[in-house]
């Protein structure tokens, strides 16, 4: 295919030759917004669930980007925050014996139980 | 237990398809290689954010401008996922953001091409997307979880961008010559960059083959490059358009299509700093950041100030 149009080109190219500031030389972390953990339910009726994370510098902020951030399309109709410092997580090195008392339980499961055919609805 | 021990557990944990969480021991350079590539990653969509936020004033109308405004905006999303996966990993937010604007860390070089031309907000979607869905459709299966989760969020917001791209293009395709004439050129000036976007072939690439093995990529740049490729070829002839390849063929015996030599000078000249708009990618972002800090600032200062109130009354 051959175009001998002239085609009108404009753009960022070289658009605005505007001085970038200061390159950062020292970060200073203290200056950082918290970080909030963002739970969402999607749906009336369904539990909230963990969406992910966001700083922000207020529980109210910390909402409202949650918002913007995790329910562009719909995927909410409540959302949770919680900074994430007061999230008391369980140890994975010690999941083993955190949740052995489970594991040798089967008759906790209906499946364990074999009855005749003959009993229905159960 | 000995480190070998762990570095084997880890190893069959990945190997039996368990995803790793942030709490969970992984080798130090399992670690450094994810904050590398999740940051890396994070800086692309923000940076990404430019060529096309540029367009947004110039839309040729109001429902273009609300679709690249909503585009846009998924973008800061991707952002904003990937840098709070990576802060999983024990770097700060701050710390990336430094990263990125002494211009330590890169990002995708893609984004220091310019848009010139509102064709190009059709190319970057069908193609610049694209060629970033192919490579984040894997990365949902990546074997850490927090990056995991945010590619799964990224991939299903991500289909919208590239069906939005070709329809732009679908719809110049079918106007005026002029309309026609600058489809084409945009194509041809970003099918060989979003080439790249894989990355550099397989055999130049001395980090794939830990990556794979630790299930961080699953499939391999050259892979990923020849899917694209092949999926392009097709698609450029409903646009009655061609990609800018002589060499482009379909190849009866391979079942893939052949393509030409990849200027890779050029990928490690912009990567190194000198694209054309690597200056003003770099400028922007941190006079943004700069110019942005009294609001972060006052916010702070406010939410402490009602912190006060509420712990007197
Ligand atoms: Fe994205
Ligand atoms: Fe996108």
């Amino acid at each position: 295919m051959l175009f001998n149009l002239q085609i009108k080109r404009y753009g960022d190219y070289g658009d605005r030759e505007v001085p970038g500031g200061e390159m950062p030389g020292q970060t200073n972390n203290k200056s950082e917004w918290p970080l909030w953990e963002v739970f969402i339910r999607s749906k009336q009726g369904l539990d909230h669930k963990h969406a992910g994370s966001l700083h922000a510098a207020d529980a109210e902020m910390a909402i409202e980007n949650a918002r913007d951030v995790y329910t562009r399309r719909m995927e909410g109709v409540s959302i949770w925050v919680v900074e994430s410092k007061y999230i008391h997580a369980s140890n994975p090195d010690e999941a083993e014996s955190l949740f052995d008392p489970a594991n040798d339980k089967v008759y906790r499961h209906p499946t364990f139980y074999d009855l005749p055919d003959a009993v229905k609805y159960m | 237990m000995a480190v070998v021990n762990l570095e084997e557990r880890f190893q069959e944990k990945i190997d039996a398809e368990v995803k790793i969480e942030p709490k969970d021991w992984m080798p130090d350079a399992y670690r450094k290689t994810l904050i590398r590539q999740i940051s890396q990653h994070a800086h692309s969509e923000i940076v990404g954010m430019l060529p096309e936020g540029n367009w947004i004033t110039r839309a040729p109308s109001l429902k273009r401008k609300a679709i690249l405004m909503a585009k846009v905006q998924d973008e800061a999303g991707h952002g904003l996922y990937l840098y709070s996966a990576a802060e999983t990993l024990g770097i700060s937010r701050d710390e990336m953001y430094d990263q990125l604007h002494t211009g330590k860390a890169k990002y995708s070089s893609i984004f220091n091409y310019p848009t010139l031309t509102w064709a190009d907000m059709g190319a970057i979607g069908w193609l610049v997307d694209g060629a970033a869905i192919m490579n984040q459709v894997p990365l949902c299966r990546t074997s850490y979880g927090p990056y995991a989760r945010a590619m799964v969020r990224i991939c299903k917001e991500e289909s919208f961008h590239q069906r939005q791209g070709f329809e732009t293009l679908l719809v110049l395709s079918r106007g005026s010559a002029e309309q026609k004439a600058m489809c084409q050129d945009a194509i041809n000036r970003w099918w060989w960059p979003s080439l790249m976007m894989f990355g550099p072939p397989d055999a130049e690439s001395p980090n794939t083959i830990q990556s794979m093995k630790w299930k961080i990529k699953r499939l391999s740049n050259d892979e990923l490059r020849q899917k694209f490729i092949d999926m392009c070829a097709e698609q450029v002839k409903v646009l009655g358009m061609t990609l800018p390849d002589p060499d482009l063929k379909w190849n009866e015996e391979r079942q893939h299509y052949d393509f030409g030599p990849i200027n890779w000078n050029e990928f490690y000249e912009v990567l190194k700093g000198n694209g054309p708009c690597n200056k003003q990618r770099l400028d922007a972002r941190r006079k943004a950041w700069d110019e942005g800090k009294w609001v972060r600032d006052a916010a702070e200062a406010f939410a402490q100030k009602r912190e006060a109130v509420r712990k007197v009354a």
